[in-house]
């Protein structure tokens, strides 16, 4: 049972993501659909080691950014094709990721934090200043776009559904791994370190694992923005985009797939909406996420089944004539874990 | 009685610091396969920290930990687990995040014979070994009576069933050697009672050694086999229930406060 409702789960999430393009009116808001799934990527890897195995990261902005330069930089600077910069701009995200890992997960406590916080902010300083490969404060133009298998991908709807396509495989590639003795330590970690180990968890091995693996998420994410957009710029990989990642893993649910994605395709189109208040928006945006952690705590997918079960309660406290309590079909089952 | 049981724990002068405090001094141990063999001792008097020594947790400053002849000493907790030494906790450690079945299918995280390629692909390999391991793991929360709640959130099972489902996740482990730390702490007459006959049963159907640390001392002189007394640190007194409760030391610092 729970198999095929995962299943399910998939396949309607198929469904949204290919039918999402055909319900917009131009190509303006498909890129902001295209930056919904580079984001929601991103969550979803910080979310497995954030929201399941409970270490925090401050940098994951980094791994963006690195993966991003990295391919720029194979493509544009040193002429390679797109094929050679996206695996090298992987790459690169997890090899630092996994030099970070090695001393820093092995100590107990928040030092993966306190880590990622500072190297964050030392990448940042990097793609600024080093002018000569980055391009510096103005950035890195020129990068080519994606062609792959002698397909270039040039219209935004095209790229899109890359973007949507490589979202639902990492989707998959979580749920899977989540369900699976991998998934299970993780999860033990969060809560008790001590007892995962007693179970013959081997901590700083599976630690190490999530945060490279959330790295590539990052990476994939960050090369397909590069040759996307074409040009990369230093602001968008600092420590306020590493905030607005965690952000997005809190206010869509911890420890909740579906939440990753919520929470990334809700605050990454939100400002987009908040657009016509004008100056208003910013005052508006925070007060909403005020508000949806004062009603949400437990996140939207959280809050969402909770209305679902607020819902079925009320109408199965109301029968209609003919139809016995607790026969009324289940609304939504629960999507958490 | 008469015949002597191979020696399954080996534990010989342990000594643990924290801090300006001596927690343990030259501490000896021995655990027979087939016994149960407790540890008593006023509070503070070094139980805990001994089964963190025996676990891994805590590091001593000398001594040996030898399980079936196995040097353990200085071994990481994990890899002390796939040798066959795992213990329950004082205070719950339970994995809230999961159901009761899962909690113990994270104990049996060593035996689930596939690989993270295997997950992702979901390999016939992977099916097989996900269902051997639920069947197994149903079986070790039957033989703690918690069978019938495997798919509740474990953070819903009342404070004494929390603590079965601890012994059913550490049995799942499959062990030589169980470490319980308190198990009957919080749980009123009758569940100690059904306590005492899981740990029986533990020793006996399973075939695990049994170390416990434990307050309530109906249950320590009826399921033990030997009995070792510790006091700020130092080994007291050891020998079967009946010499220790006779025992003029051990019952002026520690039972006769009972």
């Amino acid at each position: 049972m729970a198999v095929s409702a995962r299943s399910l789960q998939l396949a309607v999430f198929a469904g949204l993501l290919a039918a999402a393009p055909l319900a917009l009116p131009n190509d303006y808001y498909i890129n902001i659909l295209i930056l919904c799934c580079f984001n929601a990527l991103i969550v979803m890897g910080l979310n497995l080691l954030m929201g399941y195995a409970g270490q925090v990261s401050l940098g994951h902005a980094a791994f963006f950014g690195l993966a991003a330069y990295t391919t720029a930089f194979v493509t544009a600077t040193a002429g390679l094709p797109v094929w050679a910069g996206v695996p090298a701009g992987i790459a690169v995200s997890a090899l630092v990721a996994w030099l970070i890992a090695v001393p820093t997960l092995k100590l107990q406590g928040n030092y993966l934090a306190m880590a990622t916080l500072g190297f964050g902010i030392i990448v940042s300083i990097v793609f600024n200043e080093a002018v000569n490969i980055t391009g510096g404060p103005s950035g890195f133009v020129g990068i080519p776009r994606l062609k792959l298998l002698g397909y270039a991908f040039t219209s935004d709807t095209a790229y899109y559904y890359l973007a949507a396509g490589v979202l639902w495989l990492a989707t998959l590639v979580s749920r899977r791994i989540i369900d699976s003795r991998t998934g299970r330590a993780l999860r033990a970690i969060h809560v008790s370190e001590q007892a995962a180990q007693a179970m013959g968890v081997d901590i700083a091995r599976h630690k190490r694992f999530v945060f490279v693996l959330s790295a590539v998420y990052a990476g994939v994410a960050g090369t397909l923005y590069a040759h996307h957009l074409t040009f990369v710029a230093p602001s968008s990989f600092g420590f306020n985009f590493s905030v607005q990642l965690i952000t997005m893993v809190v206010l869509g649910g911890m420890a909740s797939l579906w939440g990753a994605v919520a929470g990334a395709f809700f605050l990454t189109s939100l400002p987009e909406f908040l657009r016509v208040f004008e100056e208003m928006d910013i005052l508006i945006y925070g007060a909403m996420l005020v508000a949806c952690m004062m009603f949400m705590p437990s996140g939207l997918v959280g809050g969402l089944g909770k209305l679902a079960a607020w819902l079925k309660r009320k109408l199965t406290a109301n029968p209609t004539p003919g139809q016995k309590p607790g026969q009324k079909p289940g609304l939504k089952a629960d999507s958490r874990g | 009685m008469a015949e002597l049981l191979p020696e399954l724990l080996a534990v010989r002068g342990v000594s643990v610091r924290f801090g300006g405090v001596q927690a343990l001094t030259e501490v000896d141990l021995t655990a027979r396969a087939g016994d149960i063999t407790s540890v008593i001792g006023p509070n503070g008097a070094g139980k805990t920290t001994l089964l963190g020594v025996i676990n891994g947790a805590v590091t001593p400053l000398g001594g040996s930990v030898r399980l079936d002849g196995a040097d353990l000493s200085g071994r990481p907790i994990f890899e002390r687990a796939a040798a066959g030494v795992v213990r329950t906790f004082q205070n719950l450690e339970i994995f809230s995040n999961m159901t009761v079945l899962e909690n113990v299918m994270t104990g049996g995280h060593l035996h689930a014979g596939y690989t993270l390629l295997d997950s992702l692909l979901r390999t016939p390999r992977f099916r097989r070994e996900e269902k051997r391991l639920a069947a197994l793991c149903r079986e070790k929360l039957d033989f703690v009576g918690l069978a019938h709640k495997a798919h509740l959130p474990a953070a819903d099972l009342p404070y004494g069933e929390q603590r079965l489902l601890e012994i059913a996740r550490a049995i799942a482990v499959e062990p030589k050697l169980l470490l319980l730390d308190e198990p009957a702490a919080g749980m009123n007459n009758k569940e100690t009672q059904q306590l005492g006959a899981i740990i029986r049963r533990i020793r006996g159907e399973l075939s695990i050694g049994v170390v416990l640390v434990e307050h309530d001392m109906e249950l320590v002189m009826d399921v033990s086999d030997r009995i070792t007394v510790l006091n700020f640190g130092r080994i007291l007194a050891e020998g079967t229930p009946r010499e220790i409760q006779d025992n003029p030391e051990v019952v002026a610092a520690y039972l006769g406060e009972d």
